[in-house]
């Protein structure tokens, strides 16, 4: 007799009990695959019955509770975030392995329905060495820093969504890199890695047109997100740009929703198609404004769903910036080890701005990025992590 | 009150600008009442007198926010919790900081719980000017021994004015604590589908606050609420379990979005009460103890964004609580407090002619972080403050905000020539940028500084003072 376990699994948990008679298992060892999901109920049945909660005395008689009906509070929204597509295939005329869709939310909260989308993790890649890094970061990436591809190739290692390569070099003021020299290194992070890419400028008003469209050629078709453009450049050229390859452009503004606005509505003007906006509001670090940050990505999506079409595009948050903060990287006795502080002040960092909204979390620390990653499969459900009984918080 | 307008509430008030509350008008004390800096008592008239009881009713209806505020403790260190009246901070402020309790079981030996207690009750870390503290102790009974948990409540009254919290799901063992600590007006955890007669009989006995646990289970908890209330159980808080990371933690915390949800905007009366987490599970798992003080970080910060209003830890290692004090500080800023201060020479200390000036922007954080480490490291200066617009130093210097001829402006402007016979400023680190700038414009020397404040008084020991 062939046994198709998943289909007694299946039965075990539409009756409430199986007895199988006459079966004899001849194997060594016996492994049975189910989603863990699909188990449960089973092993709960399985379990010794509420034990370690109080038993309630024989003599009392406990009164029913009275009836509530209880129905999940949803909303209707009139909006919609516009549904952002990074990278592309073969097929579409790119090289990377697959897209990543963000953004494309219907409703505020995961739990009301409207969610297809995780938000996702790019680690942050830079063109030249980093010396400077806190000691926490120089430990992780200090390897991987003189060559930028193998740098990408190990983010990748350690679950970047995407990467995000920082041209930093170029600007004059660090070492005037040569844009056609930014554009080979683009090249070299681009067949190094088979995921979608970021791409950041220089953060000088006067180079970055200019090195947008070199790179953006460079990087035809592949779908890239450039980042970024801001009120203080010349943004027309960075959406030709983006128009003419085939790219995203980020919008990026210092923490004022009335500068969102005005810039996203300059962008769209100039032609860039609404499917490849996305937006940054910078982000502040934890203990340093973060909740400025906090409350404008939430600003944003609330208004987005009412409507407000000017803001209805997914949210990048450089959550790196929280290394900025000196909680992150001192080395103070009475703050405790640097070394699991730092990632903590990265991770919840993170958390917040994705809690708060935001589709993209630009970070650097990988075991903080794992942690984030962590709670975001915790929200989605993709991560069913170790069971515990509640009540035995009392008995630990 | 969610969202109440002055107008609205204006209404329901007597209208004779009698200036008996302290404003100069209705209209005034309506806008205070909002903003919580008056009491709907403080109107006198209509307290007093019986035509205006329609309306007071109203008022008071108006004003009850639609989370209970629920009070835990006596004296100066008694905790409030709850009392919420928004989903969004922007939409006006959240009101009460997140109460932090420790746990503390009672199965530890004697001095060693008394070490712990101690511990709890005199933490404090300075942060931007403020003292973050911890809030609480939860007297966890885990030896299952009445008389031994008893022992650990009197060892945590003696060692500490901080509010308690009494666990345990036995009647026996919270009657025991209850007893010793009814003074101290102790939080009950908790009542339970299966206990909730007997622990409902000693809360109102008691009068004290009560825990209503139903894990996982919202339309339970509701039930749960609704027999609380039944039996004259007025102070409540509620408790829907907390999961290490997990698809289960994930439904907990939309669990917890569904309370305030169903509180604020369905106007929900069971789920009108202060929510709680017991991010301490994470030391369920058997983790060696950095892990776990980390996941318990992490737990307790996305419960503290998603609406918790008390959280129950068990590390007390700095490297962990350090990002959740300071995230409950960031979260219960009010918004309404400008995010700038105003642009002008400050004095910090006792500057005199000689004393050193230090150059920051009106980025009110900014601001406050520098005053504060140069309070902290006791210099005596002048700190000019640049209007960049309310940008930090960085975003500042990216964005062209500050320059040299704002500088040359923020010195003509303050008077800070009279004040100082030298001509030396001392910039940040980050603005080193435009120092030559500042040089050719304004005359001045500059010197420049430490690339974190926290390096001032430092800096002004070593350099300052050699050139002076």
């Amino acid at each position: 007799m062939k046994l198709n376990l998943e289909d007694i699994i299946k039965s075990l948990v539409d009756v409430e009990s199986i007895e199988l008679e006459n079966v004899e298992l001849d194997v060594e060892e016996l492994v049975i695959q189910a989603k863990q999901a699909m188990l449960m109920p089973i092993l709960q049945q399985l379990q010794p019955q509420a034990a370690a909660t109080l038993e309630a005395k024989p003599e009392q008689k406990l009164e029913a509770l009275p009836e509530i009906t209880f129905e999940k509070p949803v909303k209707e929204y009139r909006g919609q975030v516009e549904e952002i597509t990074l990278g592309a295939t073969r097929s579409e005329g790119g090289s990377r392995s697959k897209v990543i869709k963000i953004g494309g939310q219907r409703t505020l909260y995961h739990f009301e329905g409207g969610w297809v989308n995780k938000p996702v993790v790019s680690f942050d890649v830079f063109d030249i060495p980093q010396p400077q890094f806190p000691k926490a970061l120089r430990e992780a990436w200090g390897d991987f820093w003189d060559s930028p591809a193998e740098w990408a190739r190990e983010a990748v290692k350690r679950g970047a969504d995407l990467v995000t390569i920082h041209l930093v070099s170029t600007d004059p003021k660090v070492k005037d890199t040569p844009i056609s020299e930014a554009a080979k290194t683009v090249e070299e992070v681009l067949q190094a890695v088979d995921v979608p890419i970021v791409i950041g400028g220089s953060g000088n008003p006067e180079k970055d047109p200019a090195l947008f469209e070199k790179v953006a050629a460079v990087a035809e078709n592949e779908r890239c997100l450039l980042a970024s453009a801001n009120l203080d450049l010349d943004h027309k050229r960075i959406v030709d740009a983006a128009v003419k390859y085939n790219h995203n452009v980020l919008s990026w503004v210092s923490l004022d929703i009335n500068d969102q606005k005005t810039l996203n509505k300059l962008l769209l003007e100039e032609g860039l198609p609404r499917e490849r906006l996305v937006q940054d509001p910078t982000t502040a670090a934890l203990g340093y404004g973060l909740e400025y940050t906090y409350t404008m990505i939430e600003r944003i999506k609330i208004n987005a769903l009412k409507g407000e079409k000017e803001l209805a595009f997914p949210v990048s948050c450089g959550v790196t910036n929280a290394w900025a903060a000196r909680e992150a990287w001192m080395n103070v006795a009475e703050w405790g080890p640097r070394e699991y502080r730092g990632p903590l002040w990265e991770t919840v960092n993170a958390l917040a701005v994705m809690i708060a909204g935001a589709d993209i979390m630009m970070m650097l620390h990988p075991s903080a990025v794992q942690a984030i990653k962590a709670i975001i499969d915790s929200i989605f459900g993709d991560y069913q992590g170790v069971e515990i009984k509640y009540e035995n918080w009392l008995k630990v | 009150m969610a969202k109440v307008s002055p107008l609205e509430i204006y209404k329901h008030l007597p209208g004779l600008n009698c200036k008996e509350c302290g404003e100069d008008s209705c209209m005034a004390f309506a806008s205070a009442l909002i903003e919580r800096k008056k009491k709907y008592e403080d109107c006198a008239p209509l307290v007093r007198e019986e035509k205006y009881k329609k309306k007071l009713d109203k008022l008071v209806e108006l004003v009850t926010p639609p989370v209970k505020e629920v009070v835990i403790g006596t004296g100066e260190r008694a905790c409030v919790i709850g009392g919420e009246e928004v989903m969004y901070r922007h939409e006006l402020t959240f009101f009460n900081p997140t109460a932090l309790f420790i746990d503390v079981s009672d199965d530890l030996p004697a001095d060693e719980l008394a070490e712990r207690v101690a511990k709890i009750n005199k933490f404090a870390i300075e942060r931007v000017g403020q003292k973050l503290r911890l809030d609480g102790i939860a007297v966890r009974a885990k030896s299952g021994d009445p008389a031994r948990f008893g022992e650990a409540v009197v060892t945590a009254v003696e060692n500490s004015d901080l509010p308690l919290m009494l666990c345990s799901f036995d009647p026996e063992h919270l009657e025991v604590g209850l007893e010793i600590a009814i003074e101290r007006r102790p939080l009950i955890y908790a009542a339970t589908k299966e206990n909730v007669d007997a622990v409902a009989e000693l809360a109102v006995k008691h009068n004290a606050p009560v825990v209503a646990s139903s894990p996982g289970d919202i339309q339970g908890l509701l039930e749960l609420v609704a027999k609380l209330r039944s039996k004259g159980v007025e102070d409540i808080v509620l408790d829907v379990g907390t999961y290490p990371l997990g698809a289960k933690f994930g439904s907990s915390l939309e669990n917890m979005v569904m309370l305030r949800r169903l509180a604020i905007e369905k106007g929900e009366k069971l789920a009108g009460y202060p929510i709680m987490g017991v991010p301490l599970v994470a030391w369920l798992n058997g983790d060696e103890p950095a892990k776990a003080a980390m996941q318990e970080c992490i737990i307790a910060s996305t419960q503290l964004l998603r609406y918790a209003d008390l959280l129950v830890l068990h590390s007390m290692d700095m490297f962990s609580l350090l990002p959740l004090l300071t995230l409950r500080q960031n979260i219960y800023t009010d918004p309404r407090v400008p995010i700038q201060v105003d642009a002008k020479l400050y004095e910090i200390g006792k500057p005199d002619e000689n004393s050193p000036v230090l150059l920051t922007t009106n980025f009110a954080l900014t601001y406050y972080t520098v005053a504060s480490d140069i309070e902290a490291g006791k210099v005596d200066c002048y700190l000019l403050v640049v209007n960049t617009e309310g940008l930090a130093v960085e975003p500042a210097m990216a964005g062209a905000k500050l320059t040299g001829s704002l500088v040359k402006e923020a010195i003509e402007e303050s008077g800070v020539e009279n004040k100082v016979k030298h001509r030396k400023l001392i910039i940040p680190g980050m603005a080193a940028r435009i120092s030559g700038e500042i040089e050719d414009l304004t005359g001045w020397e500059v010197i420049v500084g430490p690339i974190d404040s926290s390096r001032i008084p430092a800096f002004i020991e070593q350099k300052w003072k050699s050139e002076a």
